[in-house]
């Protein structure tokens, strides 16, 4: 693009306004007009162009400039801009051929009404009203698409929904027997992390044996379901929002539906299925492992025997409380799918929607976790079970 | 599959209105296809082509007017009809859209699986024919990340085909091919309203293509949002009122006309 292709030293920009008797404005540019230079400011030219007076036209003088690309073109073009909104002529037969062409075509195509982003700050009032109505959004998109769950598992239950029973098992086994690894792990170390705590605790008092009441009721009745499910919220539940997320942004769940396959019936149903029938299998296993893992403490910090130990789990341990460990793991297993799903299915169409799907599903399966057990908590404790 | 029943028209596009929010994309679109016609909608990149043809095959509800598929609604009857008169679709998505977890023949198994009675060898033989027309014989084990992006779309088009639907849906098929990918492509699209007697809705902007198969067209406008004529694209091309339309159909090489010409057609919207 540069007029001049010799290969000396750059020379400084400079650019001179300057009126002549007849009223016009003329801006003189010298040295290199380039990009990597140090360019001058053009407001002085600007501020000229405003006292100019009517019938004034501007005209351009490029005889001492060097070498230019679209560093003098920017320069050019808020000097145009600013001749366009004082309603000033401009010549442009000073210029160097290229640089009038580009600032031609540059100036060709108004810009669109409507399309530049304002970006002015809105007021606290208007804020808060838009995440307002922005959160009653939310709360019937939540509500739509737990009608439309209903439905489909309505359709499930007779036997009319659409969906790929390999995607069942697939599911179940990815959501289950592939997670029995990490479940187990975290679960010993709960358990031991228990019987630690007990240990040091109930000794001072010569109780001991009661560790083994401490790690069975505490891992049976919260942290078994509670561990197994925060795993699997940031395992499989994000593993659901990113696949169907994913599926969404490369418009094949769009495929689905054009071919009849509602996708509440052919991708959340098995998932939610799959992940709600898993999790409380996943949940005893890790309550025997948590278990597993509080004995082997007690038997090696306190002086009892494997049998005394295990009377004492079996006498603190009641069907009732496993049973209330299990319907929680349930109510878990709902909420991490759902979450999970419904992200995915929300996801927009970029790979940040994807990220930020994934995000959603940990984040809000695990909130839901917690506020759910909070209440199953308390409707245990008012029940007395 | 293949009904004779010739009545009414295939598909017939009454007053439809479609908007996101308040923003109105294409507004007073009317249009019929008959049965076994090729019908293309063009008009400039983002005049809303692609809205509309989502809310034809049912992704998009409108916010006006009605889509007739051989007189019954699609929007005004309830979900079992609707997933009726889908199951009679074939949609080939811009960038194809094939389920990237499966291979081309568990794409094309799919449909077959859920809608027909056939067994697992009958649907595999299925499969091996319906890629082999498209020229994608042997690649049945193939997951779509592992070809190229014009073998992805003839592979979407062998699932497209799998139900022998009566209306092919085509979202830019030429997009992303070669000259010769996109002409053998234009004669598949012939072959195959040809010999399963398809309506074939397509939208593009590719003239040779438009000019090559094209029985009749739609033109959406999107500086007026709404259709400005509808007709044989050669008839167009060369006698349009519209100065807009003839432009477009002669890659804009027209000068554009003195006000006095051209002005008042183009300002009367619909004008067939």
């Amino acid at each position: 693009m540069a007029e001049t292709n010799d290969k000396k030293a750059p020379s400084a920009a400079a650019l001179q306004p300057s009126k002549t008797q007849s009223g016009d404005l003329v801006v003189a540019f010298s040295g290199d007009w380039e990009l990597g230079q140090t360019l001058p400011e053009t407001r002085s030219a600007l501020g000229a162009i405003a006292s100019l007076p009517a019938g004034g036209r501007i005209k351009f003088d490029t005889t001492a400039l060097g070498g230019w690309d679209t560093g003098l073109i920017v320069a050019l073009s808020r000097i145009e801009e600013s001749a366009n909104k004082h309603n000033i002529e401009i010549d442009h037969s000073g210029l160097p051929e290229g640089a009038a062409k580009l600032l031609h075509l540059a100036f060709a195509v108004g810009e669109r009404s409507g399309a530049k982003r304002s970006d002015e700050k809105s007021s606290l009032v208007i804020r808060i009203g838009k995440a307002t109505s922005r959160a009653i959004g939310n709360l019937k998109s939540s509500l739509a698409f737990l009608g439309k769950f209903m439905e489909s598992l309505g359709r499930f239950f007779t036997g009319k929904a659409n969906y790929q029973r390999n995607d069942l098992w697939v599911t179940m086994q990815e959501a289950g027997a592939e997670a029995l690894p990490i479940v187990g792990l975290i679960s010993f170390l709960i358990g031991i992390i228990f019987a630690f705590v007990g240990v040091i605790q109930l000794n001072k008092f010569g109780a001991g044996i009661f560790v083994a009441d401490l790690v069975a009721v505490g891992m049976v009745r919260e942290m078994g379901p509670i561990m197994t499910g925060i795993i699997m919220a940031g395992r499989t539940g994000a593993a659901f929002a990113a696949r169907i997320g994913t599926m969404k942004v490369n418009v094949e769940v769009d495929a689905l539906t054009t071919l009849g396959l509602d996708p509440m019936d052919f991708l959340v149903l098995p998932r939610v299925i799959a992940l709600v029938l898993m999790l409380p299998l996943l949940t005893i296993y890790a309550n025997a492992v948590g278990i597993l893992g509080g004995m082997m403490v007690s038997l090696s910090m306190l002086d009892v025997s494997a049998t005394q130990y295990w009377v004492q789990t079996k006498s603190a341990v009641t069907i009732g409380s496993i049973v209330t460990g299990l319907i929680k793991a349930t109510v878990y297993g709902i909420v991490i799918a759902i979450a999970g799903v419904k992200s995915g299915l929300e996801c927009g169409s970029s790979a940040q929607a994807v990220g930020t799907a994934t995000t959603s599903a940990v984040v809000s399966g695990i909130v839901w976790i917690i506020v759910s057990a909070s209440v199953l908590t308390v409707i245990y404790i008012t029940l007395g079970v | 599959m293949i009904s004779t029943d010739t009545e009414a028209p295939q598909i017939e596009v009454r007053d439809l209105t479609l908007a996101y929010g308040s923003f109105v994309v294409q507004g007073g679109l009317n249009f019929t296809i008959p049965r076994g016609q090729v019908f293309i909608i063009m008009g400039g990149s983002g005049c809303g082509k692609s809205t509309v043809l989502k809310s034809m095959i049912g992704l998009k509800q409108p916010a006006k007017g009605e889509i007739l598929y051989r007189g019954e609604s699609y929007w005004d009857t309830d979900d079992d009809a609707r997933e009726r008169l889908m199951r009679n679709f074939g949609v080939l998505f811009q960038q194809g859209a094939l389920w990237s977890s499966m291979t081309l023949a568990e794409n094309v198994a799919l449909p077959l699986e859920q809608y027909t009675a056939l067994g697992t060898d009958e649907i595999h033989d299925v499969c091996r024919l319906k890629l082999a027309l498209v020229g994608l014989a042997g690649f049945e084990d193939y997951y779509p990340n592992e070809i190229s992006g014009g073998m992805r779309k003839r592979a979407a088009l062998a699932r497209a085909m799998a139900l022998d639907p009566d209306i092919l849906y085509f979202d830019e098929p030429g997009a992303g091919l070669d000259p010769i990918s996109a002409k053998l492509q234009d004669d598949l699209i012939l072959e195959l309203r040809d010999s399963l007697g398809a309506t074939v809705v397509i939208v593009t902007h590719e003239l040779q293509s438009i000019f090559n198969i094209a029985d009749n067209c739609v033109f959406l406008d999107p500086e007026t949002k709404t259709q400005l004529a509808v007709g044989d694209p050669k008839e167009l091309r060369d006698h349009s009122e519209i100065f807009a339309v003839r432009n477009f159909l002669n890659r804009g090489t027209l000068t554009p006309p003195s006000v006095s010409d051209d002005e008042p057609a183009a300002s009367a919207p619909a004008a067939n």
